[in-house]
């Protein structure tokens, strides 16, 4: 019988994609997210991009893929608003990083465990922003709105879920 | 040197990829856009090079599929409307030409004061700005944040759209073009927290700038606390900042409050006139100009006519009813046989004192109790004045007869 160690769980649980994947599911979900608000605008409280960053990092386990694949959702993001470039590219590259890094203490087949990393995340980026937005840009317009973001962080949560479970069906063992 | 590097690769990967976005981050926003409109709230301003050339990639990339998606919609949403939807249509043909006949009755009611208005402009030498044109858009994405409020147009440069143009909808201002790209155009709304335009308050005539919030509220906040200023009044564009037409409405006051932050200012919170949250098609002005455009020329033309057919009906009705005239010649008549002079009917009633015989249609001064040298009539004719002689006796005077 095989001893699992703790670096050979770690890559037990490492998964890996088809390109089309790696690239169509990003582009989906930032699509999807500049689509939905103009028939529902209450939903652009959603961040599907940040979905798909937290569910490729925690699923490569590689801290270096999930920062460029994070910063490369994020500016593709910031390309779509009136913001300057590099908002969400910092905000996504890091918590794509420390998805990554911290995935594999996790297990992510658990939904408990999705929710809670979901939510999280979601408020380490609201944090993030705020501080881009308020100290590098300085915006003095950028107000904390803590009810507001854990709402936000609520809906991101529990659209996760049958997002990550969608995502699932394309991933092959590494 | 190198144990250190493989040991710290991650974070080290990491800070480098920050810190490029941090410079990034620095250089395009210290970087001013050379040519573009000083309006409030200059974060709108359009991209410098660089930074467009990367946003037009994203756009190129996006907007193909969003087009893709608005013109299934589209193609459903006509399906439905043109052959399902079709049980309420008798209903609201019906109310319909309700609203067209009121409408007209407003019309005719306007016509007089916007005649009347233009008049006075020409007196004045009034420099309006009228739109001349407009293109038709219509809405086929948003940034998809909640932080940048900006949709995308399915029409760009080929159509004639530039930079720092106005959108409207029929029921308001909606915001100005921020970057145009061939077939896309990339609308900053008013609700932005980048955005700015300068308003008039209708009914107090005060002027302000007007300014989105990070939460995608729109505010006015540097006026004053003014007592007449008060939740309800209309709210249009100034002109002033020279991207949004004067006169457009922009929306009404919902409520006044000090502002915390920014005192002695008030936050004036206004409610949007345009619904920003479902816009479909919108109207980018491409063009001004000094005089009415043609068919708004015609449709002037067309008032004053009204304006004009409402005068002469005056005259007629006065005409056909003989005692609006009648009387006024029956009361000069009356004067000359009674020997009062050529004063005039209201002139010779007053100094003979025969009421009831003027013209009723005139207002008359109240009978004098305590008559003195103040009271009407009480002044003798001028020429029975002597230079240097003493004053009128208080009584009232008996009418002279003309020598």
């Amino acid at each position: 019988m095989a001893e699992h160690s703790y670096s050979s769980r770690r890559e037990l649980d490492q998964y890996g994609f088809h390109p089309a994947v790696t690239v169509l599911a990003p582009l989906v979900c930032i699509v999807l997210q500049a689509i939905l608000p103009r028939a529902f605008s209450r939903l652009d409280i959603l961040d599907l991009p940040l979905i798909a960053v937290i569910y490729f990092a925690v699923a490569r386990r590689n801290p270096i893929a999930g920062a460029v694949t994070g910063t490369l959702i994020g500016l593709f993001q910031d390309g779509l608003t009136g913001q300057p470039f590099g908002v969400n590219g910092i905000a996504k590259g890091v918590i794509g990083y420390i998805a990554a890094s911290i995935g594999f203490a996790f297990d992510m087949e658990n939904v408990l465990n999705r929710l809670i990393l979901n939510f999280g995340f979601s408020l380490l980026q609201s944090g993030m922003l705020y501080a881009i937005g308020r100290w590098l840009l300085g915006d003095a317009s950028y107000a904390a709105r803590p009810l507001h973001e854990l709402t936000r962080a609520a809906a991101n949560a529990g659209v996760a879920i049958p997002v990550f479970y969608g995502l699932d069906r394309f991933r092959v063992r590494e | 040197m190198d144990s250190f590097l493989i040991r710290f690769k991650n974070p080290l990967v990491l800070i480098a990829i920050v810190l490029a976005q941090v410079i990034a981050l620095a250089m395009q926003v210290q970087r001013p856009v050379r040519g573009s409109v000083p309006v409030p709230g200059a974060g709108g301003a359009p991209d410098n090079g660089h930074v467009a050339l990367l946003r037009r990639w994203t756009v190129a990339v996006v907007t193909p599929l969003e087009r893709a998606v608005q013109g299934t919609t589209e193609h459903v949403k006509s399906a439905w409307f043109d052959y399902v939807d079709l049980r309420d249509t008798r209903l609201q043909d019906k109310e319909l030409q309700t609203t067209v006949a009121r409408l007209r009755e407003e019309q005719a009611a306007d016509a007089e004061d916007a005649a009347q208005g233009r008049r006075l402009q020409k007196l004045l030498a009034f420099k309006e700005q009228y739109i001349s044109s407009t293109v038709a858009a219509q809405v086929i994405g948003t940034s998809g944040s909640e932080r940048s409020r900006v949709v995308y147009l399915d029409k760009g440069w080929a159509d004639g759209l530039r930079p720092e143009q106005a959108v409207m909808t029929p029921e308001g201002v909606v915001g100005k073009l921020r970057d145009v790209f061939p077939h896309t155009a990339q609308v900053l709304l008013i609700d932005d927290a980048s955005s700015g335009a300068g308003v008039v308050l209708v009914g107090s005539r005060i002027r302000g700038i007007l300014r989105g919030t990070a939460s995608g509220q729109v505010e006015i906040d540097n006026l004053t606390a003014d007592s007449r200023i008060k939740p309800g009044e209309q709210v249009v564009t100034s002109g002033g900042d020279m991207v949004y037409p004067r006169g457009l409405p922009v929306g009404v006051i919902q409520s006044i409050a000090a502002d915390p932050n920014h005192q002695p200012y008030t936050a004036i919170r206004i409610k949007t006139a345009a619904d920003l949250d479902q816009l479909s098609e919108v109207l980018v002005v491409t063009g001004m100009q000094d005089t009415l455009p043609p068919a708004a020329q015609a449709d002037a033309a067309q008032a004053d006519a009204t304006a004009e057919a409402g005068e002469k009906a005056a005259d007629i009705v006065a005409d056909k009813l003989p005692s609006l005239r009648g009387a006024a010649g029956v009361n000069g008549a009356s004067g000359s046989a009674g020997g009062t002079g050529s004063t005039g009917a209201a002139g010779a009633s007053g100094a003979t004192g025969l009421a009831g015989a003027a013209n009723p249609a005139l207002p008359r001064p109240e009978p004098v109790l305590h008559p003195d040298r103040f009271s009407p009539g009480s002044t003798p004719p001028a020429v029975d004045l002597t230079p240097g002689g003493a004053a009128a006796p208080a009584e009232p005077l008996q009418p002279s007869s003309p020598k």
